[in-house]
């Protein structure tokens, strides 16, 4: 074989297209008679909707239509509940315009239907909704009140899952270990912000009952299951596409957002196109959001630093429903133990409901929020014993000789909590050199002796990957050697048109550029999931690969009757199909897909050339021996992981704080990550450098402030400032390999993992820059103004 | 209240405009609050532009006015009469060569989602324009009126690194 593919970086096939502004993102699409839809969203909080009048809307000139819940009849349902678990016994989910009660500011309350959406939001302004608004539950604290308000009137004290899990034995470690310590630790609101809004187009086809949908989703498929059965249609008659997606990072996996159900169905009623495109000030109040824990932590170590057992208790804060049921608690769970030998381990957790906007996975996923009190521990256990920070976390990591190691807990796909594998150290070591780790004590004094704070953190982590159920693929050689793949899940620029051609060309010899992939159209695959939990790589990468290989044995069979050869004689390279020791005489990939469909017609040059060639007739017997499965040079493959695959990392960053101004900026940033054998080298990079600016804003700019009414009172980006150029530092990056030993790749998930440590070793940082003012950190995120009211009320105080 | 609304019924509602985009002249009569971004869009369906917040934050619908970038969602159609508008479709045709900028940024993996890109792409060609050889913080300053969800901007800045470079030698074969 010429080349190998996978593990080199090649250029994105999708850049051409995109880099010209011929993208096409679901407001690109533009159809015949199309009308335009806005949604009337609640400005209350908690409230009981006393009435609405909608007859002014009505009779604004070029309105179609006005709907409320009343008019939605059986299609007023809640939404399903993806992840129902026994946990959750007050499981509660959206409806698609709300009833008779609100319970955040940005819910549906109503949709109109117009000529353009100017006209469409003209209409919103006419509709005169009358509320009687009830205290709210804005807070954790408030929705732990006994007796308190309550954001579903049937939920007692707003309590919507409890679990707790135990591994090993934690009381007697506890009752008898050297050290014990205990941290009150805060994480709270912020948002994926992908920069397209969530926007929907849905056509109804009358003539052919057919109902179409381009959404911008992270899940078509689980969508269009949905739809027909909401709307009674067989499968084949709804097409669901998730086009071009400006970035989803979790918050377009949804199932249903309301609007995903109101615009097909008001399509059907009018008969006609219905395009509803979401604006940024809607998607503050109404796509889904995360990270809101206050945990409670309590840790046993010895003497050594060895972390003995861990005791945390914790209250997630899930919105005002449970789409996602207690997925993203149950990820922090698990998640907590991280890179550590951790034997005696007790969590338990209590999901809340509040009057805010729900919550679903984002990007880490409850991760970020483990690995910042785990990364708390370790650095206290070293400020505690006079240890250095990354000696402490030495001792405690797991081995390479200790895989697979099972963490003992149950994962959120129902799986074990098992990593595959790892190697830890190697990565610690990695780090020191790209920080110069053991140069900056000096660094730090003598910046200090200038009046300059700067400081050293770190933050390790384990990230659970490339979990089940199964993705699927289809790959298929056409008769000019093209070849086509699709598969169910999405992309929203990873890279997976790339990576996955790339994975398809090394198996049929031939280039990356010579492979058309399709994601996310229900139409092009029909089995699937979505693109979540850092999987699309590792779950679709591994049935693609499945099905590739599938495609090379029956392009070898197929060009082995025709060569009067055996199977294991024929070779795949450079487009070209050949008996291993003759390849002067050689079939095009093309040419053995036509030889594989046994027609007596075939077009294009391809067939031509095969016409004249003095090949073998066909065998006695059927046309289309059993052994070939099928006509045509294609195959289908699925892979379903036996659990998870865990990735893993370190990163580590130099910070300079100004003790005036409190503004933090970074001196160096190093990342070192293991997702097990990489694809694409360019692209994981890329991911890698994405998550962390999302980790810098979390941790620093990202918080979403709620009210005492429930209001989001800096709901706009001019207010909820999203790290530009000037704040995200470039990055070192560096690898390490540890392939996965459960999927024909050895990868492991890459999306989500650069993101995960970085409040962790923001918090560190910062910790370490302002050690002569003792400040220790237990909040996340950290925007100057609350590091000024730290460092206002800090014990010691050093002369600035 | 009342008079108010007597004072707005006389108020135009449509306008006759004349603009030059990317080279040709559209004349459109345009409801006079109809935003520019909206008529580049879905009036002459130059859909690069794009739309990331409609508050002029996010610069994802930069163009090019009069050769300056601007945000076409805190302008009105009927402001851009008369006027020449360079769009992210106007950098190179469907099937010309990509511009140093675009090409710089394929090379460099400056793009993951391409939602920002178009706008990004027009903000550096001005930038570049204005400052053929700028520093990485020059860069990064320039760059912080666009936002990026995806990239985290590093290979941002080595694109444009890469394509001012290019351009400046271009530049110079053409003197």
């Amino acid at each position: 074989m010429a080349t190998r593919w996978f593990g080199a970086p090649v250029q994105r096939l999708e850049d051409p297209r995109l880099l010209r502004g011929r993208g096409n993102y679901v407001d690109d699409i533009d159809l015949p008679e199309m009308l335009h839809a806005a949604v009337l969203r609640s400005t209350q909080a908690r409230a009981r909707i006393v009435s609405i009048d909608a007859s002014a809307a009505w009779s604004l000139p070029g309105v179609h239509l006005v709907l409320t819940a009343q008019d939605l009849g059986e299609v007023l349902e809640p939404s399903p509940l993806l992840v129902p678990h026994a946990a959750l016994t007050q499981p509660r989910t959206q409806l698609p315009l709300a009833r008779d009660t609100v319970r955040y500011v940005g819910e549906a309350v109503a949709l109109v239907v117009a000529d353009d959406r100017y006209i469409a939001e003209d209409a919103l302004d006419l509709i005169d909704v009358e509320y009687e608004s009830f205290p709210v539950v804005h807070s954790l604290e408030v929705a732990s009140i006994t007796d308190g308000p309550l954001v579903h009137d049937d939920v007692p004290g707003n309590v919507a899952a409890h679990l707790a899990q135990t591994v090993g034995d934690p009381d007697s470690v506890f009752a008898s270990a050297p050290h014990v310590l205990h941290e009150t630790l805060l994480i709270d609101r912020g948002a994926a912000m992908p920069m397209e809004c969530r926007g929907i187009v849905a056509r109804w086809d009358a003539q052919d009952s057919m109902l179409t949908c381009w959404i911008s989703t992270q899940g078509p498929l689980p969508i269009r299951n949905g739809l027909a059965a909401i709307f009674h249609l067989p499968e084949h008659k709804v097409r669901v596409v998730a086009p071009d997606v400006g970035g989803g990072f979790g918050t377009k996996i949804m199932m249903f957002y309301p609007e995903e159900v109101l615009i097909p169905f008001v399509a059907m009623q009018l008969g006609r196109p219905v395009k509803w495109i979401e604006d940024r000030r809607e998607h503050f109040i109404s796509a889904n959001q995360e990270r809101s824990q206050l945990h409670e932590v309590e840790y046993a170590f010895d003497d050594a630093g060895i972390l003995l057992a861990v005791r945390d208790t914790f209250l997630h804060d899930t919105g005002a429903y449970a789409p996602y049921g207690i997925i993203v608690p149950i990820i922090t769970a698990c998640t907590l133990p991280g890179p550590y030998r951790l034997r005696h381990y007790s969590s338990e957790f209590t999901v809340l409901y509040t009057n805010k906007v729900p919550v679903s996975p984002y990007r880490g996923a409850g991760r970020p929020q483990a690995v910042f009190v785990m990364e708390r521990i370790m650095d206290r256990i070293a400020s505690e014993l006079h240890l250095d920070r990354l000696e402490v976390r030495a001792r405690n990591f797991i081995s390479p000789g200790e895989f697979p190691w099972d963490v003992g807990l149950v994962y959120q796909d129902g799986g074990p909590t098992k990593y595959d594998s790892g190697d830890y150290l190697a990565g610690l070591d990695k780090l020191k050199v790209l920080l110069d780790y053991d140069t900056f004590p000096a660094l730090q004094a003598q910046a200090r002796s200038e009046g300059r704070y700067l400081g050293i953190g770190v933050g390790a982590y384990v990230e659970g990957t490339g979990i089940g159920p199964y993705e699927g693929a289809l790959v298929r050689v056409e008769s000019d050697g093209r070849v086509f793949v699709s598969t169910g899940v999405t992309t929203q620029g990873q890279a997976h048109i790339t990576t996955f051609a790339q994975i398809v060309a090394d198996q049929l010899g031939i280039a990356p550029d010579d492979v058309m992939v399709s994601t996310g159209d229900t139409q092009a695959f029909n089995w699937g999931v979505g693109t979540y939990a850092s999987r699309a790589a590792t779950v679709a990468g591994s049935a693609i690969h499945i099905a590739a290989v599938k495609v090379r044995e029956k392009a070898k069979m197929v060009a082995a009757d025709l060569f009067e050869a055996a199977p294991e004689d024929i070779e795949l390279a450079d487009g070209k199909v050949f008996v291993r020791d003759a390849p002067h005489r050689a079939l095009t990939l093309g040419q053995v897909a036509i030889s594989s469909n046994p027609l007596r017609y075939a077009y294009g040059e391809n067939a031509r050339t095969l016409m004249s060639m003095k090949l073998a007739g066909p065998r006695p017997g059927p046309a289309l021996p059993e052994e070939r499965g099928g006509p045509g040079l294609e195959a289908s493959g699925f892979y379903s992981p036996p659990h998870g695959s865990f990735a893993s990392g370190i990163h580590g960053a130099i910070i300079e704080v100004d003790p005036v101004t409190c503004n933090v900026t970074f001196v160096k940033y190093a990342a070192v990550h293991d997702c097990g054998r990489v694809i694409n080298p360019m692209v994981v990079e890329g991911q890698v450098h994405g998550g962390v600016a999302q980790g810098i804003g979390g941790a620093f700019f990202e918080r979403l402030v709620y009210d005492e009414e429930g209001q989001i009172i800096n709901a706009s980006f001019m207010d909820y400032l999203l790290p530009t150029a000037a704040e995200v530092p470039s990055l070192l990056v560096d690898h390490v390999e540890t392939p996965s030993p459960l999927n024909p790749l050895g990868v492991k998930g890459a999306g989500e993992a650069g993101v995960i440590p970085v409040p962790a070793l923001f918090a560190s940082a910062i910790d370490n820059a302002l050690a002569p003012f003792g400040i220790r950190i237990r909040e996340m995120p950290l925007h100057p103004s609350r590091l000024y009211e730290l460092l206002r009320d800090a014990k010691d105080k050093p002369a600035l | 209240m009342r008079e108010r609304d007597d004072d707005l019924s006389q108020c135009v509602e449509e306008c006759e405009i004349a603009v030059t985009v990317n080279g040709n002249r559209h004349e459109h009569t345009v409801p006079v609050r109809l935003l520019l971004s909206d008529f580049l869009r879905h009036e002459l369906h130059l859909t690069g532009t794009h739309v990331g917040c409609e508050q002029g934050v996010c610069g994802c619908c930069t163009v090019l006015f009069n050769g300056e970038a601007v945000r076409a969602c805190l302008m009105f159609a009927v402001q851009a009469d008369g006027m020449a508008i360079t769009t992210i479709e106007g950098m190179a045709g469907v099937n010309s060569e990509l511009h140093p900028i675009q090409q710089a940024f394929r090379e460099k993996h400056g793009l993951q989602c391409g939602f920002c890109t178009p706008g990004i792409i027009m903000s550096v060609h001005a930038m570049l324009h204005e400052h053929p050889d700028p520093t990485e913080e020059e860069i990064r300053h320039e760059l912080s009126g666009n936002l990026c969800r995806c990239t985290g901007y590093q290979n941002i800045v080595e694109a444009v690194k890469l394509a001012a470079e290019r351009l400046r030698l271009q530049h110079m074969e053409v003197e």
